[in-house]
């Protein structure tokens, strides 16, 4: 400490001068704290809408994996409930192999549907049975057909719908199980309904999932929350299939990381070892020798 | 030093062998190193992987 102030730049000032300049940089550095912690706070007293609150999802935490038996059945609500109006048409059968089904279940899945092909030697399209590369099917065959018979709002693919909306999967949940009258003073026109978590608060969704309004496979109870919530927790798997290697992959960065740091910093030690503890002595030559 | 010593002269000394103590430490490594974490992956999200509900289906 001695040797720095020795050096500081600041030596030659008043006492008064020192305070002056203190007090400023303190203002100076607290205005700046101010406007970044209102400019990155969460109040947009602006808008309506609720903003969803963070649930705590099975895979919220920093190594938690995808609870897949909660993909399995929110890919039977998928398929039962939201497929009557919404496509998802990057995910493919196969993706469900080795995640949520096996490859006998997703090809029969797949066999389902029917898929347009063709053309045969005649030259004519033909529909013949999914198979495991196939798309979902889409509901309607173009937007013009899904807004037709929507009241004129369009339900948006659902494959990547938790990467492009605010909220992601607490936001799809909330939405799904939102549903209420509207307060009063609130006009809601026909065909529209409320919903706080949506953007303006009419929605042209009707409330989808009510309890029991499906059989799970596995016997789990499918009240309205347990419903939405697999049905979230398949649509975030949707937008991040890599969500699980990429969490396995972190444990490893970091463990490899951890090494490294610690082989670096002994490397250096030991390098600077010798740097540091030398002696430089200087013996000036005079003219007798 | 005794250890150290015998180490030395068997792996390090030589760089043919030392190389091939690199490639084959590296490999020992890596083996041991996935084993260890994806024993930290797998028991600590138990039940919710597809590895634990799969024989439900198959
Ligand atoms: C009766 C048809 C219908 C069903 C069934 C349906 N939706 Fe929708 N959905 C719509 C329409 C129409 C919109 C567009 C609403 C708008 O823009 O006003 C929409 C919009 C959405 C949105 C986007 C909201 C936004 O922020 O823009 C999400 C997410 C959504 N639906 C999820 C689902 C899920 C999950 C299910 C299955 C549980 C489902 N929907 C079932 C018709 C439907």
């Amino acid at each position: 400490m001695q040797s720095v102030s020795n050096y500081s730049t600041t030596r030659g000032w008043s006492k008064s001068k020192k305070a002056c300049m203190t007090t400023l940089g303190v203002l100076a550095g607290g205005a700046g704290a101010l406007l970044y912690a209102l400019e990155s706070s969460y109040v947009q007293a602006g808008d309506l809408e609720l903003h969803p609150p963070h649930l705590k999802w099975s895979h919220s935490g920093l190594l938690d994996s995808f609870d897949h038996a909660s993909i399995r059945r929110g890919y039977e609500v998928y398929k039962n409930v939201c497929a009557a109006c919404h496509s998802a048409r990057f995910i493919c059968y196969r993706n469900l192999v080795g995640v949520s089904h096996t490859e006998a279940e997703a090809k029969r899945e797949a066999e389902e549907i029917m898929v347009e092909d063709g053309p045969n030697e005649k030259g004519e399209m033909f529909k013949r049975p999914g198979k495991l590369s196939d798309t979902f099917p889409s509901p309607y065959p173009n937007e013009e057909a899904a807004r037709a018979a929507n009241n004129g709002a369009y339900p948006p693919d659902l494959s990547y719908i938790t990467m492009a909306r605010h909220g992601a999967e607490d936001y799809v949940f909330h939405l799904l199980t939102g549903y209420m009258d509207p307060p009063a003073g609130v006009q809601i026109r026909e065909g529209l309904y409320f919903n706080p978590y949506f953007l303006g608060g009419a929605i042209g969704m009707a409330q989808a999932l009510y309890n029991e309004i499906i059989e799970y496979e596995d016997g789990t109870p499918a009240t309205q929350s347990q419903l939405a919530k697999d049905v979230s927790t398949f649509l975030k798997w949707c937008g991040e299939p890599e969500h699980d290697t990429r969490k396995r992959m972190a444990i490893k960065a970091v463990g490899l990381m951890t090494i490294l740091t610690a082989a670096l910093f002994y490397l250096k030690r030991y390098k600077f070892s010798s740097l540091k503890t030398r002696k430089i002595s200087y013996k000036p030559s005079s003219k007798d020798n | 030093m005794a250890l150290g010593n015998t180490v030395y002269n068997l792996l390090f000394k030589k760089t043919s062998s030392f190389m091939l103590t690199v490639a084959v430490g590296a490999f020992a490594f890596e083996r041991g190193f996935d084993k260890l974490t994806d024993y930290v992956w797998e028991s600590h999200n138990k039940g919710k992987l597809w590895r634990d509900i799969k024989d439900k289906y198959e």
